[in-house]
């Protein structure tokens, strides 16, 4: 297990060295790094001496060194249009992101898991096959409409929720998050529900048919020869079987969740990072865009290593060697 | 088997028509293509001509009357430009901009995929390593970059959507020509030397694309939900030839409202194309799938 | 000695949209307390369908359409589904074939053998445990503390039989029905496994139905035969007697097709044809397209007839 961990901590590592390439040749090699790192309205004086100060004029690998040193130290540039270091902004508006993700995830997890059961179970009923032709639904419609549609009737024809804004926060351990004062929670609701629903097709989907696998199986059959209460065949040995890819999905669609976020942030008026990105790129803010994408990056990657720890856990096949699991 | 005397195509449609739910899918969507194609012959009111357009009956109703007499069915936007015909151009565009974009990622993704299953070795290697990592990242994230990047326009967005896109077809064409390689009739291709490019394209071709005509029709669904998510972001197409998904955005500014309609109607037809295409998709799948097996 | 099951002309029918499958269909015959029956035939005779029929396991579309399975005097299929799943387990075990299938791959050894007694006994945990361990030295796993913490991946498939009968014996049943359980194996583990079976029922009284395609495993192992074709058992009896005077034209042909030494040099016998679908026997003998012995007569299904006391045969022109 141990050597696992520590295989899987230098592959990520090593993505991520690739991911800071691909981001320093987009943003120093294709473009013109000056266009994108210094004030448009700049002059000649101000960009030559620009060029040199940013080590422009040096070869590309000790550029990129230099690059990479910035971003250990944190130091990706200064936003233009704030003035302040643009990945203490980024940093600044992502635990509103995160709250909103995590709240998604909580919806679609909490909603769907559960539903995807009820329609692998009885896959002939009516209420199994309206849950599978509103995941069909869910899955086709486009989240920046649905966004739409959601403010349209409970916010303009109803008047029940608020269509923008996190409302009130409450500070918890020095974050401020919104789901913990009836005002936040009334205005996290719809965008959270909104992000959530594309996944929650997904969810309803995937635990469906891994239900309706695990039900042919021999183990089940096995269980219920044994005598065991419907309750536990199907909450023990089915659940636990599908739960192992549904957590790899879960796990690697919370990135699409706070890439998605982008999306309802903007609908919504939700001041998090995605918002920042698309102002930011509206703006022509090209010190927070390169932040912006170093941290999603670094999200995805640790993101991407949890999953695989607790795939693990899951799946004594994979913790306990055998090697099957293994591989590149 | 009885089936086997019919031709392949015609007992492909058989089990197509099977599922009424992917017949009325088929039928939504040959409308809505005839819509598009047609589009300057049917609509109302040409929306990208400027003359046309009157600011003072702005923003009217659906089935408001203009000051010109006109009736518009569908209501106007805030420049006046006739919703109907507005939604009838901006199929036309979305329909476009994901039909080109998906054919050009799909000759891109096939060549490469092709090429990773024939050659194997570090060539696979270096084009699975690229496509496994691009995959793991949203399409969404990695065409906002880009268009932050490259800048705005609809040749952008086009490059945008065949750079998120190839993967896809990389991946999937690999796969089943891996399938196809093990083959005996590869093995006899090869004995016979014919040359690697005609074993390549005459012969593994064809027997990848059962799987990626499914895949092309999903991607092309995504591509046009893509497109007017970007062009909603306000990073899409220009304003004087709005797709569907600018139009939309156009429209949310007067939301609050309560004038829906400048929204509401262009993202029905964008869900109603897109369940089209998904229910077209679903059924090929099936009915393609079974083949693959054999 | 008192019959500890009977099956009394049961029916089990799908009811497909092709039409309906009848894949039990009148079936009837009894097991006394430690004694092993042979349940023979081939795939799609309805042998393991009767067996999930007696576990009350017949999924939709198919269900027990006539008949009786009496249980230690009570008649099961006119309990409530909760109270045949207490039985289940508990006083009717089932093996499956492929060791390697039943044990859920993702729980641990103890979890799945705990949750099999606590499931009919309200016992501690800790009794249970002890139960457990028991079991699987009755079964003859060595070093069950270990095991018992282990994960199915971990043993052989050999192994997983012998943890799937220890689970079977753990409330000590009344009756087991076992579903091909060697097939899957080694011939030599198969061998120790016959062996073993053999000796756990005739010690514990348990009755064991054995549900085999294979005559040669029942000749060495069983009491009684009942040899099935298309869903009805066409002839059964004492074993030694079936095997040595087969009246069925099937059971004759099943023999003649098992290889022995004694005909060493001669070809195999085959029965030609092909097992027919259930679908499409219509009404007489479901023997009679493969049969060397068809007359006019088997075209109205033969009822089952009694030559010898304690044998029955379901044939118009026994052969003997």
């Amino acid at each position: 297990m141990l050597a696992y961990t520590i295989r899987r901590l230098f592959q990520s590592g090593f993505v991520l060295v690739v991911m800071s390439l691909l981001v320093f040749a987009g943003v120093y090699a294709i473009g013109n790094p000056i266009e994108l790192l210094v004030n448009p309205q700049a002059d000649e004086v101000e960009k030559l001496r620009a060029t040199v100060a940013l080590g422009l004029d040096k070869p590309l690998y000790e550029q990129y060194i230099v690059f990479l040193k910035g971003a250990v130290t944190g130091d990706l540039g200064k936003s233009f249009v704030f003035g302040t270091p643009a990945l203490t902004l980024i940093l600044s508006k992502l635990p509103a992101t995160l709250e909103l993700a995590f709240c998604a995830l909580f919806i679609a997890v909490c909603l769907g898991i559960p539903l995807g059961l009820y329609a692998g179970l009885k896959p002939d009923g009516v209420i199994g096959r309206s849950i599978m032709a509103g995941s069909i639904v869910g899955f086709s419609l486009p989240t920046f409409w649905v966004g739409l549609v959601l403010i349209m009737f409970f916010s303009v024809h109803l008047g029940w929720l608020p269509s923008n804004g996190r409302g009130e926060t409450v500070s918890v351990l020095g974050l401020q998050v919104s789901f913990l004062t009836w005002d936040g929670l009334t205005h996290l609701f719809m965008p959270a529900f909104n992000l959530a629903l594309l996944k929650l097709s997904l969810l309803i989907r995937l635990t469906r048919a891994g239900t309706r696998e695990a039900l042919l199986q021999d183990y089940v059959k096995f269980a219920r020869a044994k005598g065991l209460p419907a309750g536990r065949v199907i909450g023990v040995h089915v659940l636990k079987n599908i739960m192992i890819p549904i957590v790899t999905v879960i796990g690697l669609e919370f990135g699409g969740l706070i890439a998605f976020s982008i999306i309802t942030e903007t609908i919504f008026a939700w001041p998090g990072s995605g918002k920042l990105l698309i102002d930011s790129i509206n703006q022509l803010d090209r010190p927070v865009i390169v932040s912006y994408l170093m941290v999603i990056v670094f999200v995805f990657i640790v993101i991407n290593f949890v999953v695989d720890m607790v795939y693990s856990v899951l799946d004594p096949r994979v913790r306990l060697g055998g090697g099957a699991g293994g591989g590149h | 088997m009885s089936a086997a005397a019919e031709s392949p195509l015609k007992q492909l449609w058989g089990e197509f028509a099977a599922s009424k739910l992917a017949l009325v899918g088929l039928a939504l969507l040959v409308s809505v293509v005839m819509i598009a194609v047609f589009a300057p012959l049917i609509s109302p009111q040409n929306p990208y001509d400027l003359a046309q357009l009157d600011v003072m009956s702005g923003k009217l109703a659906p089935g408001e009357q203009a000051m010109s007499g006109k009736t518009h069915l569908l209501g106007t936007d805030d420049q006046g430009r006739d919703m109907l015909s507005g939604i009838f151009y901006g199929l036309r565009i979305s329909l476009g901009v994901g039909v080109v974009s998906t054919v050009i990622a799909l000759v891109i993704g096939l060549f490469f995929g092709l090429i990773a299953a024939y050659f194997g070795g570090w060539v696979d290697t270096l084009i699975m390593r690229i496509v496994d990592i691009q995959l793991s990242f949203p399409a969404i994230l990695i065409a906002l970059i880009l268009l932050a990047l490259l800048g705005q326009g609809a040749d952008k967005i086009v490059i945008a959507l065949i750079t998120v896109q190839w993967a896809y077809y990389a991946r999937t064409v690999r796969a089943s020509a891996l399938v196809e390689k093990q083959k005996e009739y590869i093995e006899a291709a090869q004995v016979l030397a014919l040359s690697k490019a005609r074993i390549l394209f005459r012969h593994m071709l064809p027997n990848c694309l059962p799987p990626l005509i499914v895949v092309a029709t999903v991607q092309v669904a995504h591509a046009i939900s893509l497109e007017a998510t970007l062009s909603f972001l306000g990073l899409g197409l220009p304003i004087t030839e709005p797709s569907l998904g600018l139009l939309i955005s156009n429209g949310f500014t007067y939301l609050m409202s309560g004038k829906y309609w400048i929204s509401f109607y262009p993202g029905l037809a964008l869900l109603i194309t897109i369940v089209a295409i998904n229910l077209v998709a679903d059924q090929l799948r099936d009915v393609l799938n079974p083949r693959l097996k054999k | 000695m008192s019959a500890v099951l009977t099956v009394d002309n049961l029916r089990t029918h799908f009811f497909t949209k092709a039409g309906v499958v009848k894949a039990v269909d009148d079936v009837s015959f009894s097991i006394e307390r430690g004694k092993i029956l042979g349940l023979v035939g081939e795939s799609g005779s309805g042998k393991s369908m009767t067996g999930y029929s007696i576990m009350g396991l017949i999924d939709a579309p198919g269900r027990i359409v006539e008949g009786r399975i009496v249980l230690n005097g009570q008649d099961i299929t006119s309990l409530p589904m909760d109270q045949w799943r207490k039985l289940r387990g508990n006083r009717v075990a089932m093996i499956f074939q492929d060791p390697m299938m039943t044990l859920n791959p993702v729980l641990r050894i103890d979890t799945q053998m705990i949750e099999a007694v606590l499931a009919h006994h309200d016992i501690s945990k800790a009794a249970a445990r002890d139960r457990c361990r028991a079991a699987l030295v009755q079964v003859g796993i060595p070093s069950p503390d270990e095991r018992l913490a282990s994960y199915p991946h971990q043993f052989s498939g050999g192994m997983r039989q012998r943890v799937a009968i220890a689970i079977a014996l753990l409330n000590k049943p009344d009756v087991i029905i076992a579903d091909e359980p060697t097939t899957a194996l080694d011939v030599t583990i198969q061998g120790q496994i016959l062996f073993e079976m053999q000796k756990l029922c005739r010690e514990s009284g348990t009755a064991l139905i054995w549900i085999t395609h294979d005559l040669s495993v029942v000749a060495g192992l069983a009491d009684e035969v009942a040899v099935m074709y298309a869903g009805k058992i066409v002839e059964n009896g004492h074993v030694s007697a079936v095997l040595d005077k087969p009246l069925h034209p099937y059971t004759k042909g099943l023999l003649e097709s098992v290889p022995s030494r004694n005909v060493k040099g001669t070809p195999l016998k085959q029965i030609p044809g092909m097992t027919p679908s259930l679908l499409s026997i219509g009404n007489g003998c479901a023997f009679r397209e493969r049969c060397g012995y068809r007359s006019g007569e088997c075209e109205v299904a033969p009822p089952i007839s009694h030559p010898y006391p304690d044998r029955g045969v379901r044939c118009v022109h026994p052969q003997a």
